[in-house]
């Protein structure tokens, strides 16, 4: 059996993990005071909690509208959106079948081509800035989500596969063997056996891609031009002005821009837990 | 139900050779078991015969149909796997419902089908678990459970019995028999236990280094082994094997003092069983070496002249360690020195 530990053990402990947590949490303590005080300057008080708090720099950062009067914060937050959950989606369909193959088919080609995705991640994505602008100008995609969510996805999908693939070679290939003895098509198979065993994967390759997205700022400001189409990255970066910073909208800004990252870790959380294949064959 | 034919089948992985022209016929509703040491090839054969591995050469058919260029789901052959291979995500409802969903079958269909196999196997109270939350002798019939749902041409068991516990081992294999007088259906089974190949099979296809060793019944195994290898590998614990001469109506094994009765001529290989030693009586002397008493037989270690030979006889015993006794044979067998072959 287990030692219980000892009082002072257990103090001790508890006194770092509250120090850890304290570490961690006051920073993102000292943005909400920011987002929730009316000043606009960049507050140097040690305390975490607002003298005076306002919803102003809320109501500001989301209540922006163009010159024809039309919503524009809403506009930028639907960018937003629909590039993120459309990179998420593209780079998973696409990684998802490719790690498949890489994991368990051997053909010409297959150790260059990991090497390749290994490769690309060497460079950061502003290297690429450039040749992707005028990729993008010459298929006319600029200034155009389809352009930006082609980008992310095509940059997501080689750390992607790398993470499926390890976990399809986890997966024993008995189990696909039985389902094809079943009756199952190779598409069936990878449907309803493969799929389903590796979603703490697809799960975690998922958020990765929508993070990717939702995050990114460099191409987003190079590859959209008007603010129309400017993802909320680039929207929160144009609080930082060249003759001051208005750090309260700023920080109400980027709580508003964590928000759903936090949802989707929350609602995700429970497909991490691993050992959904634990059982199925003896090991 | 079909039957099932090899026709001089092949398989090699490049330049190794792993099946060396196996032929042979399986009659519908047999039992055959392949057995043979580990890497003798038993599994690729039936991997082979699943789909799962391709051949190389030759052909294989089920009843009428030639299927080694079909699919193995085109083949209707169900398999058991070593490691079972449930479903984890799967309950065990769902685990043996899979085949029938897959072909689309209507749901009440399926559920009846799977009832009707849980109530053979005795499994209705665990149809909405999960294989990780069973035993290994449950899983072991779920596993059997999803076979038998897909009614079949063959069955394909891949040592099903192997991560057994022995008692366990010895209520599935009853089990096995038990299924196949229900069922009727044709079963290929790999095993490396020979115990396992001698009570359940009609008959054996012994494999050894890729080659057929002998493919006959139980009996014919075990009274007229083919060669060596199948006399040692069949029956335990195995035959005695001692290099004789023969002239003149007697035998002599090489080291030993004394003849025996036999009438054969020129040097062979002596094979004895171990339960066909009589200890007591006969022309050879022999040192008792060790005894392992199994309750109502003993087996004897006995030093032969230079051999050690083993001797089963039933207890209670007469003999002490050390003892110098007399030896005679009963039943012998013959094979040539060189080749192994029965002669």
């Amino acid at each position: 059996m287990a030692r219980r530990p000892s009082t002072p053990e257990v103090v001790l402990t508890h006194a770092a993990i509250v120090g850890i947590t304290m570490v961690t949490l006051y920073p993102v303590l000292w943005v909400l005071e920011m987002a929730f005080s009316p000043s606009q300057s960049f507050s140097m008080d040690l305390s975490p909690i607002p003298s005076e708090v306002t919803l102003d720099n809320f109501r500001d950062v989301i209540g922006t509208f163009d010159d024809e009067g039309r919503w524009l914060f809403g506009r930028q937050l639907l960018n937003s959106v629909i590039v993120s959950v459309a990179t998420a989606v593209l780079g998973l369909s696409l990684s998802t079948t490719a790690a498949y193959a890489l994991s368990r088919w051997s053909f010409p080609g297959r150790e260059q081509g990991m090497a390749a995705f290994l490769v690309t991640q060497m460079f950061p994505g502003v290297v690429m800035a450039i040749p992707l602008y005028l990729l993008l100008d010459l298929f006319g995609l600029l200034d155009s989500r389809t352009g930006l969510v082609l980008v992310y996805a095509t940059t997501s999908v080689p750390f992607s596969v790398f993470t499926l693939k390890g976990y399809f070679d986890t997966i024993p290939v008995a189990l696909e063997e039985a389902a094809m003895l079943d009756g199952a098509s190779r598409w069936m198979t990878f449907r309803y056996i493969v799929l389903p065993l590796a979603r703490p994967a697809l799960a975690v390759t998922g958020l990765f891609s929508f993070m990717t997205a939702w995050n990114e700022f460099i191409l987003a400001l190079t590859l959209m031009g008007s603010e129309d189409a400017y993802t909320l990255p680039v929207v929160l970066q144009g609080y930082v002005g060249d003759f001051g910073t208005e750090w309260g909208r700023f920080a109400a800004g980027a709580v508003i821009v964590s928000l759903p990252v936090m949802a989707l870790f929350f609602a995700l959380q429970r497909h991490f837990v691993e050992g959904l294949t634990a059982g199925g064959v003896k090991g | 139900m079909a039957s099932l034919s090899f026709r001089a089948i092949q398989k090699s992985y490049g330049s190794t050779k792993v099946l060396h022209h196996v032929d042979v016929q399986v009659g519908d509703g047999e039992y055959l078991v392949l057995v043979g040491p580990s890497g003798c090839g038993k599994s690729t054969l039936l991997r082979c015969i699943a789909g799962l591995e391709d051949i190389s050469a030759g052909e294989l058919w089920i009843g009428d149909r030639r299927v080694d260029q079909m699919a193995p789901r085109d083949r209707n052959v169900a398999m058991v796997f070593q490691s079972y291979a449930l479903y984890p995500h799967m309950t065990v409802r769902e685990n043996m419902g899979f085949a029938l969903r897959v072909q689309r079958r209507p749901p009440a269909e399926i559920e009846a089908a799977v009832l009707q196999a849980a109530k053979m196997l005795e499994l209705e109270h665990l149809l909405d678990r999960y294989p990780g939350q069973m035993s290994g002798g449950q899983r072991q019939r779920v596993a059997m459970g999803r076979a038998i749902v897909r009614r079949p041409d063959v069955f394909l068991f891949d040592e099903p019995l192997s991560n057994l516990d022995a008692a366990l081992r010895h209520h599935m294999r009853v089990e096995l028999k038990r299924l196949h007088r229900r069922l009727e259906t044709t079963i290929v089974h790999v095993t490396h236990d020979q115990v396992e190949a001698l009570t359940l099979a009609d008959r054996i296809l012994v494999l050894n280094g890729g080659y057929v060793q002998q493919f006959g019944s139980p009996r014919e195994l075990f009274d007229t082994p083919a060669n060596t290898f199948v006399a040692q590998f069949i029956g335990s614990p195995s035959m005695n094997l001692l290099p004789a001469v023969g002239s003149g109506g007697e035998v002599r094994i090489e080291g030993v003092e004394g003849a025996l009765a036999l009438d054969r001529s020129g040097p062979f290989t002596l094979g004895v069983r171990p339960t066909d030693l009589v200890v007591g009586s006969g022309p050879l002397k022999g040192r008792v070496d060790v005894i392992e008493s199994m309750g109502a037989e003993a087996l004897l270690h006995i030093e032969l002249g230079p051999h050690t030979i083993v001797a089963q006889v039933p207890e209670p015993l007469r003999v002490r360690v050390d003892e110098l006794v007399p030896l005679d044979v009963g039943v012998t067998h013959a094979f040539d020195r060189e080749s192994g072959v029965r002669l």
